[in-house]
């Protein structure tokens, strides 16, 4: 009801404001007569208002050259940040006190003519609109849908090779890794990790050897190596032989977007996404057990060499990272 | 009748000119007859009636001067946004002379020791150097920044300011549709610069920015593939990102900025009812001089406060965090402040995902980060249209409300507000986890509740206050000083206190009533001339003092 009671005080203003027939009656107010009460400082102190505005002036002024001696000899930021911004906000804060006390205040008023037109207006500009494109499109039907599929064949046409040459279409880029059977399991400088690398609770970042140092190789090779000890691994169907000697390897790509899963909560066993906090089960497939991550990073199954080194047995058995449309996740 | 009198004045100008001349050709002219040759209003005059001869720049141009801008404080928000931009495309200017875009690989071998010797891309490296080895430029670089943080949150309160007053209604809907690209505009345009410093922060933003483009069902993984030029990481994108956000969303924001203000003239200020204000005028102080005065001092203010916090507050310490390697992690992943509710969102997501017939839909991400921005800004963008049609007022609105006296859009503005502040801190579970000793877990189920709790309560919380505030008697109106007194027999009663006497007083028309700044006429030239001379323009309005 109180929005009814809005809509009857704007319909009312325009008639009863006083004001209303204060600028009806349009007291002309050249600038020039100076005892018009409009005219007047808004200030109640002028002359210390003067006098702050001055003060605020000339610290301001002292303040930018300053900056300008500061910059010359290269002073540190503070010094830098202390004088350009102390020197602004000074000569602002003059500048404005000046206009918001000393300068005409008014109230001014500005009268509001109404931006409609007439309707005879409306109906010429609507007629001619009418009117003259039904001439030109009625006459020459064939003309426009000639001009119209030009054009749009146009647009395709431009609009293919703009998107298309922006990049390659991703094919099956998505579902590869450069983690091949037989791939050595090297750290971040190409060195390989021999069995007796790591300590039980112990981890490190791999990748396949060749592609330690590429920008695309760590971003989707990255994998999280993990000695858990043969004890506490349990194992998943089809995945007996993945963890020789209790270590296991998953995607380091987190199956949410794509964040680096890089903190490993020993006593819990998680492996925890600093992003979004998801957490996956390291002893267990690496199966999410809090967070918005929907699926389990996928593991790299592992082999001892006879010479004791590890390496893959074979690829990812799925696309390592976050969902997308054509992963298919069965 | 205004062409009557610049013909005169024409004429006038002409026969002085004549005399002038004449004189020039013997003696040298004195200073006071070269300025009579000018004409009434001296060598400001002259170029006028130039430009005007020219442009037919004087009848619109007047027009201008006199425009009327309403003096409330709230209107000073979208100054503070429109400022920022001006010192955005000053500071980042100074940045492009020194920021290398590109993501090829170097070592670094600067000033700064715990970097030294490793492995970086040129982008991130420029960055390092106009941190520490290009003048000043760690304070362009952190007036930058904080400029980019101003100016989103100066949108935000403006936008709030015009939602709450109603000032998107007809016939405005086109400068609120404008605005929220703006905002949304400003949004990317951050998200984009922080992108460049290539660092291991940012670098991360861009990993998920990527993760949330391939959510988009269908056509996800064309569209990263086409942005990035590959997949991630590529080596272009630190490139594109660097073309869009200096000249491309820039040049845009721009635009709008013009057609904003623009639409502004044209359709001009709302304001607050008041006394002699009207649906059919603007009341307020005048272009020139009052307005430039206080709207100049305020840009130089603005980038006063910028500067101070761009060299004494750190912001964005990219060396600390190191350069962009995509196996590594920093462990305080924080996007600046107006990303927060977007990762609030990701984070409190259930991870849901569909995979059906060989094809997935990663709901967990498509619906936080897309659909759910998307449906946020739809609501923004069809506020105006939806509120004529609920309530069925297709009048043109000129007076603001006050926020009390529509309870129901107040307490809906109020909802969204709590729901994106909620978010907001969702988007530290972890850090609120650990500071109050309880589970993760706790806090996500918390946040998941809260989302829709909290929002509820601050809008009936919200109405209530409308509703109360209604019915207070007296509110809004100015307070005027009392002397309370007391009568033996122990009643109270208030009498006006009388004003404060003072020598240097200037008594003022307690509320004069607003005039018409009158257009059609030049004022008498003789006192004016005094002015526009610039002898003592101060000296002279300050004159009703003794
Ligand atoms: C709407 C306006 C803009 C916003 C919101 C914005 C925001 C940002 C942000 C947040 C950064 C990161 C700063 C950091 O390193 O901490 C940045 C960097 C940068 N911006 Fe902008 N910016 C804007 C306009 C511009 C314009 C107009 C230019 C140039 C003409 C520009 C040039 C740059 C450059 C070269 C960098 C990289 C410098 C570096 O960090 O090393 N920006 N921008
Ligand atoms: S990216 Fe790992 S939880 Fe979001």
């Amino acid at each position: 009801m109180s929005e009814t009671e809005q809509t009857t005080v704007d319909v009312a203003a325009p008639t009863n404001g006083d004001g209303e027939e204060a600028h009806r009656t349009s007291v002309p107010i050249p600038i020039a007569r100076l005892s018009d009460p409009h005219l007047q400082d808004a200030a109640r102190y002028p002359e210390r208002v003067e006098r702050i505005a001055a003060v605020a002036m000339v610290l301001g002024t002292i303040a930018v050259a300053g900056f300008g001696v500061a910059y010359w000899q290269n002073a540190n930021p503070w010094i830098l940040g202390a004088t350009f911004g102390a020197g602004l906000l000074l000569l602002g804060f003059g500048l404005t006190t000046w206009g918001k006390y000393l300068m005409p205040q008014g109230p001014f008023v500005e009268e509001r003519h109404p931006l409609a037109s007439t309707p005879a207006e409306r109906d010429a500009m609507s007629a001619a609109l009418v009117q003259r494109s039904g001439i030109v499109v009625k006459r020459r039907r064939m003309l426009g849908g000639l001009l119209a599929t030009g054009l749009g064949v146009f647009g395709i046409v431009a609009l293919f090779p703009l998107l298309r040459s922006l990049g390659p279409v991703p094919g099956d880029t998505l579902t590869k890794t450069n983690w091949k059977k037989g791939s050595r399991l090297v750290d971040s400088n190409g060195r390989p990790i021999k069995v007796n690398e790591l300590e039980v609770g112990g981890i490190q970042t791999v990748f396949p050897e060749g592609n330690a140092y590429t920008e695309e190789g760590q971003a989707v090779d990255q994998t999280v190596l993990i000695r858990v000890g043969t004890s506490a691994i349990v194992t998943m169907p089809g995945r007996e032989t993945w963890a020789p000697a209790g270590y296991v390897a998953y995607s380091k790509v987190c199956t949410h977007a794509g964040c680096p899963v890089g903190l490993y909560e020993q006593q819990l066993q998680l492996l925890v996404c600093p992003c979004h906090q998801s957490m996956f089960d390291v002893t267990n497939g690496a199966v999410p057990k809090f967070g918005p991550a929907p699926r389990p990073l996928p593991q790299l199954p592992l082999q001892i060499t006879s010479d004791g080194y590890l390496v893959a047995q074979a690829g990812y058995d799925q696309p390592v990272g976050p969902g997308y449309w054509e992963r298919n996740s069965g | 009748m205004s062409t009557s009198e610049t013909t005169s004045g024409h004429s006038q100008t002409a026969v002085t000119d004549g005399h002038a001349a004449s004189g020039s050709n013997g003696k040298a002219r004195t200073k006071r007859e070269q300025k009579a040759a000018l004409g009434p209003y001296g060598r400001t005059g002259k170029i006028v009636g130039e430009l005007d001869d020219r442009l037919g720049i004087a009848k619109g141009g007047r027009t201008f001067l006199d425009k009327v801008f309403p003096d409330h404080w709230s209107f000073m928000l979208g100054e503070i946004a429109l400022y920022s931009f001006v010192i955005l495309l000053a500071t980042g200017v100074f940045l492009t002379l020194y920021y290398v875009p590109s993501q090829t690989m170097v070592i670094y071998h600067g000033s700064y020791a715990p970097l030294r010797g490793q492995r970086m891309s040129e982008a991130y490296l420029s960055s390092v150097n106009l941190s520490f080895a290009v003048r000043a430029g760690l304070l362009m670089r952190q007036m930058h920044h904080w400029a980019a943080d101003i100016f989103i949150g100066a949108m935000v309160v403006h936008m709030a300011r015009i939602f709450f007053t109603g000032a998107f209604r007809k016939p405005r809907e086109l400068n609120w549709t404008i605005g929220v690209t703006l905002l949304t505009l400003g949004i990317i345009e951050g998200f984009l610069g922080y992108s460049l410093p290539d660092d291991l922060v940012s670098g991360t933003g861009i990993r998920i920015a990527d993760s949330i483009i391939l959510s988009i069902p269908i056509v996800g993984s064309y569209l990263s593939f086409f942005l990035f030029g590959g997949p991630f990481p590529g080596h272009i994108i630190i490139e594109r990102f660097y073309i869009i956000h200096v000249l491309i969303i820039p040049a845009i924001i721009a635009g709008m900025v013009g057609a904003h203000l623009g639409l502004l003239v044209r359709q001009k200020h709302t304001q607050f009812r008041g006394h002699g204000r009207s649906e059919t005028n603007v009341v307020g102080s005048p272009m020139f001089p009052t307005f430039m005065a206080k709207t100049t001092g305020f840009l130089f203010m603005t980038a006063g406060v910028t500067g101070i916090l761009g060299g004494l507050v750190q912001i964005n310490p990219i060396w600390q965090f190191g350069p962009y390697e995509p196996d590594k992690i920093s462990y305080a992943v924080q996007p600046d402040w107006y990303m927060g509710w977007l990762d609030g969102a990701l984070r409190i997501m259930p991870s849901w995902e569909t995979a059906i017939w060989g094809h997935t839909i990663p709901w967990e991400i498509f619906l936080p980060a897309i659909v759910f921005p998307g449906l946020i800004f739809g609501v923004c963008y069809m506020w105006p249209g939806l509120e004529r049609k609920f309530t069925g007022d297709n009048e043109l609105h000129n007076l603001l409300d006050r926020p009390r006296d529509r309870p129901k859009r107040t307490a809906a503005g109020a909802a969204m507000l709590a729901f994106l502040f909620t978010l907001f801190a969702a988007s530290s579970t972890d850090v609120l986890a650990n500071f109050f000793h309880i589970s993760l877990n706790e806090v996500l189920w918390f946040f998941r509740i809260a989302i829709f709790v909290v929002p509820v309560i601050a809008g009936l919380v919200t109405w209530r206050i409308c509703i109360e505030m209604q019915h207070a008697s007296g509110i809004g109106k100015r307070k005027r000083a009392v002397i309370v007194s007391r009568s033996e027999t122990g009643e109270y009663t208030t009498t006006p206190a009388p004003g404060r006497v003072d020598a240097d007083v200037v008594e003022l028309d307690a509320a004069p009533v607003p005039v018409l700044i009158d257009m059609d006429s030049a004022p008498e030239p003789e006192p004016v001339g005094a002015g526009a001379d610039g002898e003592g323009a101060g000296a002279g309005v300050r004159r009703v003092t003794r």
